[in-house]
């Protein structure tokens, strides 16, 4: 047998690709083959690793070497000098590595200073090969779960854990599975909420494309768990590669039997079905995506009923988020006790971030519940670009607050949040510099809100439209105090009378945006 | 005739609309849905007109009037914004001579506006056609442009 040397990791994602990794790949397993090292080096596909805005990554292992912004003209240096030679090409290399960039070369993979739970193979793995994802640990806590374990201990160990909702309202996962499974009804359905539309957000996208077969893995047990013998995953319309990652990754685990009839010899049957979204943030609200799957115009449903007891065609429905999901099964193979190690007293787990905006390197992370926005800013982020200073953060999306400098070092996780008048959200944390002007963004984020208001209900069809005359007003400095009062008004109004919780929403970014820049936007109106 | 084979190609059921839309807007030479388009689904899915017309004009993927060869999606939601979309939109409008949700008079591109496509990371986004492309300025742009007008 030939020993492999090297394995040389290429991020293929949807930024990956338009910066042009394809050709970067061909052009570097030619260069191997014409090197004579095709039998000592391994190239792998895989999905992204964290990095977002540096055109083509490689990843170097053993070493733990990565390379941006990789084109096919630089592959014959690369491969000559690091890979035939063993000479790392400084010139080549990320320039400053930030903390999440540093792993460490154990067997298991796992970075160093950042715990990976949900992102624990994205960028590890070939995310289309279900060998490498069953070589790294894949279906074994579907495995123990469906062969060793009652329902009710799987639902009780993910309660135990503390594991709340990822989408955003951060409901007791385990508590929403027991409710589930204690409803009568020989059908059920559980449904995976990859919608995300909030602004800033692209985690589930990172997760679906760098490892579906946990999501399905995922699935499995919490169809087990609950009683649902059919699973949805409705994926919004433009994450064209999710869909055919996720697609394949079923079709994969159907031929290999973790899909279908009797899974594990267990006598409990299981499949998933791919919804395609079409363009429609409302339909992240889920039972307007329940509306959506059935066919309908994604308009949101009355509660109660919840989804719980009467959600797909009116049977019993379990809807969570695609990184909700992906903690099950690590909570399933190492315990809740072993979960609880991170995060929060009253928020255990990590949280998946987006850090986007004006720092030095936007990307994904994986952090321990209660990371400050300093840390996430300064340590994973790189700090802010072209040495600037930081004026205040987005967090948690469109739907989020602005964070002043005070915030930066509150413990952030869902409770303690909400606590500040604040949100965790989608973890998307928008960086603005001291350059940034708020109105602006405010109008941006009012302007979303009008464009994505479903119309169902008056407060927030009317709502967004008046706030973004006046916020207009007031960007063209044609506004009074009148209108900047107008902005509070009428988003209390909202929040007190909207149908759900869109338009309830967005009295968050406006009461904070004055809350920190009241003088600043008083500027500008007579 | 195609239609057919695409209707075909999914069970009459209510929760395949947003596919067979899709494919229908998909497989048009003027990337729309069609009345006659919306008529088809509607008589294949045993629904009301109405209704079909109701859904195709709630998801903001979908169009209703023809466009043109190609259509650009400018991202302009918060990130992107911060990151200068606003001033791309300027530049693509005059570029192009046309406004948001126009096509230019030779048919060749439609401009439109979106929100999150879910690239952030590398903002400021859009998508052309199928691609999404990020980290733009308007070099790039007129890169963009120029590509899709040669392989015409
Ligand atoms: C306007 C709106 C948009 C939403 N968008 C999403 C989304 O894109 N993804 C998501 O998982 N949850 C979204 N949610 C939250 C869902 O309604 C729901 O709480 C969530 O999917 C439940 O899953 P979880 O308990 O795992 O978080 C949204 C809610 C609202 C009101
Ligand atoms: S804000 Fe433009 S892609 Fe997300």
């Amino acid at each position: 047998m030939n020993m492999v040397r090297n394995h040389v990791l290429i991020s293929i994602d949807a930024n990956t690709i338009i910066a042009g990794a394809r050709a970067v790949e061909d052009a570097l397993i030619k260069e191997i083959a014409r090197q004579g090292l095709s039998q000592e080096i391994v190239v792998l596909e895989t999905g992204s690793v964290g990095i977002e805005d540096q055109g083509v990554v490689l990843v170097v292992y053993p070493e733990g070497i990565y390379y941006t912004n990789i084109t096919p003209a630089e592959v014959p240096e690369l491969v000559e000098e690091h890979l035939l030679k063993g000479r790392v090409v400084h010139r080549l290399m990320l320039k400053e590595t930030p903390k999440r960039f540093v792993i460490t070369k154990e067997k298991t993979g796992l970075m160093k200073e950042q715990p990976r739970i949900v992102l624990k193979n994205c960028g590890f793995i070939n995310p289309e090969s279900i060998d490498e994802a069953i070589a790294a640990d894949g279906y074994q806590a579907a495995a123990k779960a469906l062969s060793s374990m009652k329902p009710d201990e799987i639902i009780a160990e993910v309660k135990h854990a503390g594991l709340t909702g990822r989408g955003g309202a951060a409901f007791p996962t385990g508590l929403k599975w027991e409710f589930a499974s204690k409803v009568d009804n020989p059908v059920k359905y559980i449904v995976c909420n990859a919608d995300e539309g909030e602004p800033g957000t692209f985690k589930d996208r990172l997760i679906l494309e760098g490892d579906p077969h946990k999501l399905i893995e995922s699935m499995i047990i919490g169809g087990y768990a609950t009683g649902a013998t059919k699973g949805f995953v409705y994926i919004r319309g433009e994450y064209e590669l999710s869909i055919e990652r996720l697609e394949k990754a079923i079709a994969d685990a159907r031929s290999y039997g973790l899909l279908g009839t009797n899974i594990f010899d267990s006598g409990f049957d299981f499949d998933i079905t791919v919804m395609k979204g079409a363009g429609a943030y409302v339909c992240g609200e889920e039972t307007a995506l329940i509306e959506s799957i059935e066919g309908k115009r994604g308009h949101p449903r009355n509660k109660p009923p919840y989804p719980i007891t009467a959600g797909l065609w009116g049977k019993p429905t379990i809807v969570n988020n695609v990184e909700t999901l992906s903690n099950i099964p690590e909570i399933i193979l190492k315990g809740a006790e072993n979960f609880k190690k991170y995060g929060t007293e009253k928020c255990s787990g990590t949280k998946v971030y987006t850090i986007l905006g004006h720092v030095a390197t936007p990307g994904l992370i994986e952090t321990e519940m209660g990371t400050t926005l300093r840390d996430i800013i300064f340590e994973y982020g790189g700090g802010i670009k072209d040495g600037k200073r930081f004026k205040c953060a987005l967090v948690g999306g469109a739907a989020g607050a602005f964070l002043g400098p005070d915030m930066l070092d509150v413990k952030m996780d869902f409770v303690n949040l909400r606590e500040y008048a604040a949100a965790l959200g989608s973890g998307a944390i928008l960086v603005m510099d001291e350059d940034t002007d708020i109105v602006d963004m405010l109008k941006s984020v009012l302007h979303f809100f009008k464009h994505e208001s479903c119309g169902h209900c008056v407060p927030c069809r009317l709502g967004t439209a008046r706030l973004v005359e006046l916020i207009d007003r007031i960007a063209a400095s044609k506004g009074t105090s009148k209108d900047v009062e107008g902005l509070t008004r009428i988003s209390e109004t909202m929040k007190d009378t909207s149908f759900c919780p869109l338009g309830q929403s967005l009295i968050l970014p406006v009461s904070s945006s004055l809350k920190y820049f009241k003088d600043e936007i008083l500027a500008r109106v007579q | 005739m195609y239609k057919e084979t695409i209707l075909k190609k999914f069970e009459p059921r209510l929760d395949n609309i947003l596919y067979i839309l899709h494919e229908l807007q998909d497989n048009n030479e003027q990337h729309y849905v069609s009345k006659e388009d919306l008529k088809l689904c509607a008589d294949y899915l045993s629904v009301p007109y109405s209704f079909v017309h109701g859904v195709a004009t709630f998801y903001t993927m979908f169009s209703l009037t023809p466009r043109g060869r190609n259509i650009i999606r400018l991202c302009d939601s918060p990130p992107c914004h911060l990151m200068g979309s606003g001033s791309l939109l300027d530049y693509l409008k005059n570029k192009l001579k046309i406004d948001v949700g126009e096509t230019t008079k030779d048919g060749v591109f439609t401009l439109e506006l979106t929100s999150c496509l879910g690239v952030c990371g590398v903002a400021p986004a859009l998508m052309m056609n199928n691609a999404t492309i990020g980290k733009l300025t308007p070099e790039k742009v007129d890169a963009i442009l120029e590509e899709r007008r040669k392989s015409l």
